[in-house]
């Protein structure tokens, strides 16, 4: 288990790593950012490029930055920082934060990044989730230029996004959702840390008094990426909060995904998984 | 102190063991390097089942910095891996070769074997050799009709027949037969420290060295020596620190034999370190079998007959163990019941997948949760409870020692003490049983699955024949054990210092432990099927007593005193029961002793003596174990909310430690019961090569787990009266996790299979809900 021969570059700027990237993406060359998913299938030889461009002393891209009502990850900024209350403002950051202790083990999180996540496109990464059910938008640079990609734009199946090769995601950008924003999550796998067979968030307003408006239902792990689940949304919507709402809306989210199978996991006991998870991102949010 | 007083032994005193161990120094397979050495990498192969037509080691050959390829050519000279026991004619055509040569039966069977300067370099030039196999069907269900591996070699390698009576005649006269299909799935010992071998050939003294062994040092010592055609006073085995045995890590397999003969032939040392994609396909698997078992029943509910058919995936080859895991399974599946009527057939069953041997508690896991998921389905189909029946049918302390003509492990069964219902009624009253119904009763009518579960059993530890130990007092007044055990982690040095500081009157962190080290002590059998403890310790037991009369002898001429007033107290011989009297020390006394020493007299020269142990039975400690499951119905996820294990240990010499071990064992069998599996697809490649796949319990999955520990019935065969404790956690656990989710399902009978999965579980509630059957109707109990 010893990685293929590769050659390490250890850019300091972000001009520099985009230079590299156009440079040695068409070898295969690879951005090495908290390494947890990219590292073990190099061990297993599974991935062998030959070229690494490790981003970890871009200054430039270790801090979340607020902008207004958006917040900026930067593409260093590790799991843990989202464990920390305040570290994103508001609702964004409340939701976040019942999201990150759902991800791997604390050592996993202390090196692994949000935007390493997100540009790895897991179907079960949970950052794929939130990126999708707050409709972040990537930020990806080149030598020819930056591109903002809507996450409804970014992810297209099992570990596959519009990213080109010689793209470096240098940020993800979130809107700060609006004040009284309630959110949940919910996920589901056979042992606390492992990858999710299927996860849900859920977030609404209460308008009018007691009336649900701005419904937001995302679904991942079960398809080959996240999605939001209009059909659930407009189930929530109007409605009052209740136990029988909140059922309708994870029958809704059940019927409208196409769930994968894999050798442990049918597409049943997925859809199934995903009802009782949207159920309970509902309850966690109420 | 008199010679009996309890000071040491049933002390939970702290390990001595641990010190290196939590400061980072231990020393581990990975630990050791050796100047010049080579590292060996192994060339697998790809398919399950195939002719092997070439191996082409041409481009790898070419490599900077690779000094060999070897394929099955290159070695056609070595034997297969030979059994542990002796020779078997019937089942050596099934041996397993070290490099395979015409043709390969599993994923992961090494094909050849590469050897460089570095494991990078190893690495890489392993990826270039190049295997042509032309890929043949593989053999994947051990259940199906026999057939061949190849012309003349049949799948069914085997069948182990036991019995007694007249089963027959019983299913005749019976009053109600009940019937199951049972199986469980393929697992097995993962230890955190993966394999490793250190081949070393010192040619300066002619002596071939094995660094990393474990567990059976002296045994595999034995079988390398005659493998290699060497003498066994030129072949030694070095057993270091080891991250986890639990029976896979210390058998011979090929990468050992391998890195020895390189080691001789290209004339450097050769190291090689298992990565865990290789152990998880290298390394013996184990528990894949399948029970059709039915029992006679009288209108009682007592046992009449149990009739057995098993089938038991061995994998491609035997290993070392010949069929020894199932033997075991025959021998033991009556466990604590009486039973006048027994038959049972283990067919030992080849396939396309890798070979199995021995796993904590072999033959136990397996035979505990057939036997125990079919006394639920007696209680269930005679309306009894899950606890009467067993009483019913438990042996009863008066009929101790109770013979059975069977064997497991090549000794006849004879449980030696036992007060099982005694036990039963103890851990009953330790969980408040029946508090706990009524409180699963009431929770299940307000609509939780969830659900009670117990089973009993009989433990096996303490095999013989024989185990020495030798000790020497140095002047300095340390305690020198060598001893032919093994450490495997289990806390064996502690448990051996222990007794040796009770028998001479010294501080148990005076003794020395040595172990797993052929060039210390001729003899040993090593560490496993729960022995160490209970042979070791007595053979040690005896060498103290001779060192302590040698002791008192000579510190009666010293103190001119009579032997037989005098004690060792604080390391100093004194007299009885004189405070502040004339004192001398074990330290001073060996001094006395030294060859040239005048005081000496005719004594033989030393504070030193050998002791050895001899059994001819086993010893068979026992427990209970219940459980409470809750099953989450939203996704079919069982938790363990609480778990007991009640066990008779017969006399504890060190209780935490069994207490670690009954913890540490019920973890694993929780693994095996509900997480842990080796999956095959329908080619028979391995689905199971990563932790992301093989699920291991984590601290968070794994309950806390009560232990009531008990010492009503001391071991009538030893001494020390002592039992193993080693495998008592985990033997029941798949037995009793099934029973509680079971109950929690409200339908009996309806788990028979391990390991326990979410998706079966949320169908089958999923499937209850729909039609409206309340779970909640059915009593547990």
């Amino acid at each position: 288990m010893k990685p293929a021969r590769f050659c390490y570059h250890q850019p300091t700027t972000v001009d520099e790593a985009v230079a590299l990237l156009g440079q040695l993406a068409p070898e295969d060359g690879r951005i090495l950012a908290g390494g947890q998913s990219l590292v073990p299938t190099m061990a297993f030889r599974m991935a062998q490029p030959p070229h690494l461009i490790d981003i970890n002393g871009i200054a430039e891209l270790a801090g979340i930055e607020v902008d207004g009502d958006i917040v900026r990850i930067g593409a260093c900024v590790r799991h843990t920082a989202f464990e920390v209350a305040g570290a994103v403002p508001g609702a964004t950051g409340v939701w976040l934060r019942k999201v990150v202790r759902h991800i791997a083990h604390y050592p996993i999180r202390t090196r692994g990044t949000f935007c390493g996540s997100v540009a790895n496109a897991d179907p079960a990464s949970e950052w794929c989730c939130a990126v999708t059910a707050i409709d972040g938008r990537i930020v990806a640079r080149s030598a020819s230029g930056v591109r903002r990609i809507a996450a409804n734009q970014f992810f297209e199946g099992v570990m596959a996004t519009t990213r080109r090769d010689d793209e470096l995601v240098t940020s993800v950008e979130l809107s700060l959702l609006p004040e009284g924003t309630r959110c949940g999550f919910a996920e589901f796998s056979r042992r606390p840390g492992d990858f999710a067979i299927a996860m849900a968030m859920a977030s609404y307003r209460l308008v009018d008094g007691n009336r649900i408006a701005e419904a937001r239902i995302a679904v991942g792990g079960a398809e080959p990426m996240p999605r939001r689940i209009a059909q659930a949304e407009a189930e929530l919507n109007g409605k009052t909060p209740s136990t029988p709402v909140f059922a309708a809306v994870a029958d809704a989210a059940a019927a409208a995904i196409d769930p994968m199978e894999d050798s442990n996991n049918t597409a049943d006991y997925r859809r199934g998984l995903v009802r009782t998870m949207t159920l309970r991102a509902l309850e966690n949010a109420a | 102190m008199t010679e009996t007083a309890d000071r040491w032994i049933g002390a939970s005193v702290t390990r001595l063991e641990d010190l290196p161990l939590v400061t980072g120094r231990g020393r581990f397979a990975g630990d050791i390097d050796f100047p010049h050495q080579l590292h060996m990498r192994i060339v697998r192969s790809p398919y399950a089942h195939g002719r092997l037509k070439s191996v082409d080691a041409a481009a790898a050959l070419a490599m900077n910095g690779v000094a060999a390829v070897w394929t099955a050519k290159d070695i056609a000279d070595l034997p297969p891996i030979e059994f542990r026991e002796g020779p078997n004619e019937n089942l050596s055509p099934y041996r397993q070769a070290v490099l395979a040569a015409e043709w390969v039966r599993y994923v992961g069977e090494p094909v050849a074997a590469v050897f460089a300067e570095d494991a990078y370099v190893a690495e890489d030039a392993a990826e270039c050799v190049f295997v042509n196999i032309d890929e043949l069907e593989p053999v994947l269900d051990a259940a199906a009709a026999p057939t061949e591996l190849r012309p003349g070699l049949g799948t069914e390698s085997t069948v182990c027949r036991q019995g007694y009576g007249n089963v027959d005649t019983a299913f005749r006269d019976a009053h109600t037969i009940v019937e199951l299909d049972v199986s469980i799935g393929r697992h097995s010992a993962v230890p955190l420290e993966t394999r490793g071998a250190i081949g070393r050939y010192d040619a300066a003294r002619d002596v071939l060295e094995l660094h990393g062994a474990a567990k059976v040092p002296h045994r595999n010592r034995e079988s390398l020596a005659r493998m290699l055609g060497r003498s066994t006073g030129g072949v030694h085995l070095y057993e270091g620190h080891v991250g986890g045995g639990f029976g896979v890590r210390g058998e011979i397999y090929p990468e050992d034999v391998l890195v020895l003969v390189a080691a001789l032939r290209l004339g450097r040392p050769v190291k090689w370190l298992e990565d865990r994609r290789e152990h998880m396909i290298a390394a013996n698997q184990s528990r894949q079998q399948r029970h059709r078992i039915r029992a006679a029943i009288d209108g009682d509910g007592r046992l009449m007959a149990i009739d057995d058919d098993f089938f038991h995936d061995q994998g491609a080859y035997l290993r070392t163990h010949g069929a020894r895991v199932v033997d075991t399974t025959c021998g033991i599946l009556p466990g604590p019941y009486r039973l006048p009527h027994y038959r049972v057939a283990g067919h030992v069953r080849m396939t396309n997948k890798t070979p199995c041997a021995t796993y904590r508690s072999p033959g136990r896991f397996e035979s505990n949760f057939a036997r125990e998921r079919l006394m639920d389905a007696i209680a269930d189909k005679l309306g009894l409870s899950r606890i009467e029946v067993r009483r019913r049918n438990l042996i009863a302390a008066s009929e101790m020692p109770f013979e059975r003509p069977l064997v497991a492990l090549g000794d006849d069964v004879v449980y030696d003490s036992g007060r099982y219902e005694a036990l039963l009624d103890k851990a009953l009253a330790h969980i408040g049983w029946d508090a706990l119904q009524r409180d699963v009763a009431s929770r299940r009518a307000a609509g939780e699955y969830v659900g009670l579960g117990v089973a009993i059993y009989v433990e096996k530890s303490g095999l013989g024949p024989t185990d020495g130990a030798r000790i020497n007092i140095h002047t300095s007044g340390e305690i020198e054990v060598i001893t032919g055990g093994a450490s495997i982690g289990q806390g064996f040095e502690t448990v051996v210092a222990q007794v040796c500081a009770e028998m001479l009157g010294s501080d148990y962190r005076q003794v020395r432990v040595v172990h797993g080290r052929t060039d210390r002590i001729e003899y040993g059998i090593g560490a496993h099927a729960t022995r160490a403890t209970v042979m070791t310790a007595n053979a040690a037991a005896v060498a103290a007593k001779k060192v302590r009369d040698k002791a008192l002898d000579m510190a009666a001429q010293l103190l001119q005193a009579d032997a037989a007033d005098l004690d060792i107290v604080g390391g100093c011989v004194v007299r009885t029961g004189m405070i502040g009297g004339p004192a001398i020390s074990l330290g001073d006394i060996a001094h006395h002793l030294r060859p040239t020493s005048s005081t000496r007299g005719e004594r033989d020269p030393g504070l030193s003596a050998e002791g050895w142990f001899s059994t001819s039975h086993m010893t068979y400690p026992y427990g209970v174990q219940i459980a409470v499951a809750k099953i989450d119905k939203g996704t079919g996820a069982v938790r363990i909310e609480k778990l007991l294990i009640a066990y008779d240990i017969g006399r504890a010499i060190n209780p935490m430690l069994v207490e670690g071990q009954l913890v540490g064992g019920f973890a694993q069998g929780l693994g095996g019961s509900l997480l842990e599996e080796f999956r095959y697809d329908e080619r028979g490649q391995p689905l199971s090569v990563t932790f992301a796949d093989y699920l291991l319990p984590t601290a968070q999955d794994v309950p806390f787990v009560d232990i009531l520990l008990t010492e009503d019935a001391p071991s009538g065969v030893n001494p020390l009266g002592i039992k193993g404790a080693g495998e008592g956690g985990i033997a029941a656990a798949g037995a009793v996790i099934a029973s509680a989710v079971d109950d929690a399902l409200g339908a009996s009978g309806t788990i028979s299979h391990l390991p326990i999965m979410p998706q079966q579980l949320k169908m089958m509630i999923d499937a209850f809900e729909a039609t409206g059957a309340a779970a909640a109707s059915s009593g547990s109990g």
